[in-house]
């Protein structure tokens, strides 16, 4: 490395699970590392996102479980939902964790610095806000990799209020249970808070442009949500475009097109879509390209300007930590010299921790015959399943699809209680090119739900033992 | 960095194929996908494609010899290398160093960005004593269902694992090179030739039907023939097969001369044998090759031990074996191997003919038609019975006259009796 011209070796922009994770990978592989955050480590995943909400919606299932202690033979007065102490212990595991990532970046020798960054030029950041007077305003690195995120899209008329419009910050973080909510855009993010809030008494809208909710997810897998949601007593509004939204006496009055319906409620909470945070980076210095609010880079990270690379929300869709995480270790590999292999995007995983819960990995059903393939759909429900009904959660199912000629598994859908800690199973699957061969040979223990997983395969070719 | 170009798995369960011929010579640039030589099992002969580009280095296995699967051929240079340590890398060193020391050394400077399919995978790693294979179940199954060898193939997956993607990527070169190949080989037939009149076309050779003309040009030219010819007498056998038959099992006269041949094979164990440079094989058992034609050329599906086998069964095996070549679906293991050979024209009519022995074996039988002849019966009479000919082809080397004289004598007993010798 250029000791002599760089300070740093790989300066990581952001302080996320791409941008922290990048500079970890960084440190182990003795590049000398710098990692750049303006606001807290393990940004908005750890912070504001994902982890924050599991701790919430967490609370939502101990509440729904003891309300239905009785089924279980357990007999309990009424439980009483606590919203600012759920709100504390999630705000609690927030910080545990931003603890143990700056441990991390300790441990490994990567010098975090409290700034905000930009692009000076070729090697060059240039820090703002730093909090020690004494710290330089600059310094060189050899590499700059960007990892600074996207943020929520704002919508016009919409702007973020914590009495009245809540994106996932404010809704992490409320001071109040409004009596009702309208949650604008069914994605992962809206159907999650949406379940967290009706759990807690609160009447529900949700709106959504698509046709259904969870667009991304198999046409089957989307059907039984909707219909949960129905069945647990939200209101939904597929199909649906804002189309006006006016605020008084405390009531939002949201029109949807078309005239059919003006919903009201105390909050309105949106989740519709995101932006990637691209702005104030300098990168107008520097050649790197910027399409529709993301970095555009090659399936490595590298962008049209050498030495810089962007990865994770910045860098594109899919939204997700994992994502950001594993590109980042696959472009810091190849920075240093390794050969890694890019992400396959059609193996990352996604959840959904609505309740029901949703996992899938690879196609659905229509995407696969979309692209010409003949496909083998095999499904296995959770009523047919021995835990689940022991559980008492018999809710949901497990869908493949294989594709007929050669028996690769080209996609996994499943909605239930904990499916989200099973999808790996067939993620793993998919990385080693397993065939449904494979997978029938595959012993999977009882009684445990995963089961389903395997008779989901044996269904695909008639061949189920339990339905 | 060099890489070394090994031996293709051509089919399944072959262990060694021949270098029939090198496309490039040392020296010469190889395009991935170019073809760099053709090489052979016994039925085929295929091109062997590179998977990466570069330049021919040292050539290891000179044309004509033969390699096991998997063994080094030659050496391939990256554009620019001039010569490598072949002795180091034969020693399997691996492409690179591992990650950790890279990262110490550190990169040379900032990275342009490069797309990353254009890395060069390495070789598949195979285990070239157990002849194993790394490849996922997925890449394994495409690449079966494609008649695609795996090994030879790059990996690109953890540690040269071969992945969907490899194969995928194999298949589409493949498919991109055979139009590019077909014109090259209509251009090398010779335009104006005289033997073409307007209205003729030149149909371009099969592998099939080019491993077919090379091989029996290779036993006609190197292999010292010579022939003996028997007529039986087929008035036992006809009878006894127009019995077995009306007992309601249906077997040919084709599978009845199999089955004397083995008889007689077993019984005169000198010609039971083929000839190799290194050593005479002496055969325990009769395993007989039966020609077929089909619509794509000639093929000779093995019968393996005929001796130890009923008439029946030998008769269903070689239904079955017909069928199956007629229809293209042999595997490799059904036609290679057997020490004798059986080819019936008889069904056309032809009296008698001399058929070219089908190497490595030693000797085939050309069997003609049963007609009706005037015959010597005894005491100076005259009578009209059925006969057939038959003609012994030869491979001097590893048989002299007597030995194949007694076989023949041996199995035209049986043809002749075929009671006590069949049943």
């Amino acid at each position: 490395m250029k000791s002599v011209d760089y300070d740093y070796d790989v300066a990581v922009i952001g302080g996320g699970p791409g941008g922290y994770v990048a500079a970890l990978r960084a440190a182990q592989l003795g590049l000398r590392t710098a990692l750049v955050e303006q606001a807290d480590l393990g940004g908005i995943c750890l912070n504001w996102g994902c982890i924050p909400t599991k701790a919430l919606l967490r609370s939502a299932d101990v509440l729904r479980l003891i309300r239905s202690a009785d089924r279980y033979g357990v007999a309990v007065g009424a439980p009483v939902a606590d919203l600012s102490a759920m709100v504390a212990r999630s705000r609690k595991v927030a910080s545990e964790l931003q603890r143990g990532v700056a441990y991390l970046l300790k441990k490994n020798g990567v010098e975090v610095i409290h700034a905000r960054a930009s692009l000076g030029g070729a090697g060059s950041v240039r820090l703002e806000n730093v909090p020690d007077s004494a710290h330089a305003r600059s310094f060189q690195a050899a590499y700059v990799i960007l990892a600074t995120g996207a943020r929520a899209r704002v919508l016009p008329g919409l702007d973020p209020d914590p009495g009245s419009v809540w994106y996932y910050r404010e809704a992490l973080s409320p001071g109040f249970l409004p009596p009702r909510m309208v949650v604008i855009g069914a994605g992962a993010i809206g159907v999650e808070f949406a379940s967290f809030y009706h759990a807690l008494g609160v009447q529900v809208h949700i709106v959504e442009m698509a046709d259904r909710v969870l667009p991304p997810e198999d046409e089957e897998i989307s059907r039984h949500v909707a219909a949960a949601l129905s069945k647990q007593g939200m209101e939904l509004h597929l199909g649906a475009r804002m189309i006006g939204s006016q605020r008084a006496g405390g009531v939002w009055r949201i029109q949807l097109q078309g005239g059919v319906r003006t919903l009201e409620a105390e909050v309105v909470l949106v989740a519709a879509g995101i932006v990637g945070n691209h702005e104030d980076l300098g990168l107008e210095r520097t050649a790197v390209r910027v399409e529709r609010s993301h970095v555009v880079t090659d399936a490595l990270g590298a962008t049209h300007e050498p030495g810089v690379y962007a990865i994770g929300d910045l860098a594109g869709a899919p939204w997700l930590a994992h994502k950001a995480s594993h590109e980042a270790v696959a472009c810091v590999e190849a920075i240093a010299g390794g050969e890694p292999h890019p992400l396959d995007v059609m193996r990352i995983p996604a959840c959904t921790y609505s309740h029901p819960q949703v996992a899938h990995v690879g196609l659905t059903e229509a995407q696969a015959r979309a692209r010409g393939r003949a496909v083998r759909v095999g499904r296995f429900p959770f009523t047919a399943n021995g835990k689940a009904i022991a559980l008492g959660d018999t809710e949901g199912f497990v869908k493949v699809v294989m594709d007929a000629e050669s028996g690769e598994l080209l996609g996994a859908h499943m909605v239930g209680a904990e499916v989200t800690e099973m999808i790996q199973g067939y993620a793993v699957a998919m990385g080693l090119e397993a065939t449904e061969e494979d997978l029938m040979q595959t012993v999977f223990p009882h009684p445990t739900q995963s089961e389903a997983m395997h008779e989901a395969v044996l269904s695909a070719y008639e061949r189920a033992l339990h339905l | 960095m060099a890489t070394l170009l090994r031996m293709p798995e051509v089919s399944a369960n072959v262990e060694s194929a021949v270098i029939v011929a090198w496309a490039k010579v040392e020296g010469d640039a190889v395009a991935a996908g170019d073809c760099v030589a053709e090489i052979e099992t016994d039925k085929a002969v295929v091109e062997f494609v590179s998977e990466s580009a570069g330049r021919l280095g040292r050539i290891l296995v000179a044309a004509g010899h033969e390699a096991r699967v998997g063994a080094p051929v030659a050496v391939l240079l990256d554009d620019g290398e001039r010569d490598v340590d072949v002795e180091a890398l034969l020693a399997g060193q691996p492409a690179g160093g591992p990650l950790k020391e890279l990262a110490s050394a550190g990169p040379a400077g900032p990275a342009s960005p490069a797309p990353a399919a254009a890395r060069a995978a390495p070789p598949a790693p195979a285990d070239t004593a157990s002849g194993r294979v790394f490849a996922s179940p997925l890449a394994r199954r495409l690449a079966a269902q494609a008649g695609l060898p795996l090994p030879g193939l790059a990996g690109s997956g953890p540690h040269g694992r071969i992945v969907k993607r490899d194969v995928q990527a194999a298949l589409a070169r493949a498919t991109a090179a055979r139009p590019s190949t077909a014109p090259v080989e209509t251009a090398v037939v010779p335009e104006p030739a005289p033997l073409r009149v307007p209205g003729d076309v030149a149909v371009p050779h099969s592998a099939m039907r080019r491993t077919i003309a090379r091989r029996l040009l290779e036993s006609k030219t190197t292999i010292p023939h010579f022939y003996l010819r028997s007529e039986c007498r087929m008035e036992a056998l006809s009878a006894l097969r127009r019995q077995i038959n009306e007992a309601g099992r249906h077997v040919s006269i084709n599978d009845i001369i199999v089955k004397a041949v083995a008889v007689a094979l077993m019984d005169c164990p000198d010609m039971n044998v083929t000839w190799t440079d290194e050593a005479l094989i002496r055969h325990a058992g009769a395993d007989v090759s039966v020609a077929v034609s089909t619509p794509s050329g000639l093929i000779t599906p093995v019968v393996r031990g005929v001796h130890d086998k009923s008439l029946s069964r030998v008769s269903a095996e070689i239904a079955a074996l017909v069928a199956r070549a007629r229809e293209g679906r042999l595997s490799p293991q059904e036609y290679q191997g057997g020490s004798f050979t059986v080819s019936n024209l008889g069904m056309y009519g032809t009296t008698e003919f001399a058929a070219i022995i089908n190497p490595p074996q030693a000797a085939i039988l050309a069997v003609g038609a049963i007609e009706r002849r005037v015959v010597a019966g005894p005491e100076g009479s005259v009578e009209v019975t059925p006969m057939m000919t038959v003609t012994l082809s030869v491979d001097h080397r590893a048989i002299d006259g007597a030995a194949a004289a007694k076989w023949l004598d041996a199995f035209r007993r049986v043809i002749e009796n075929p009671l006590a010798a069949l049943i």
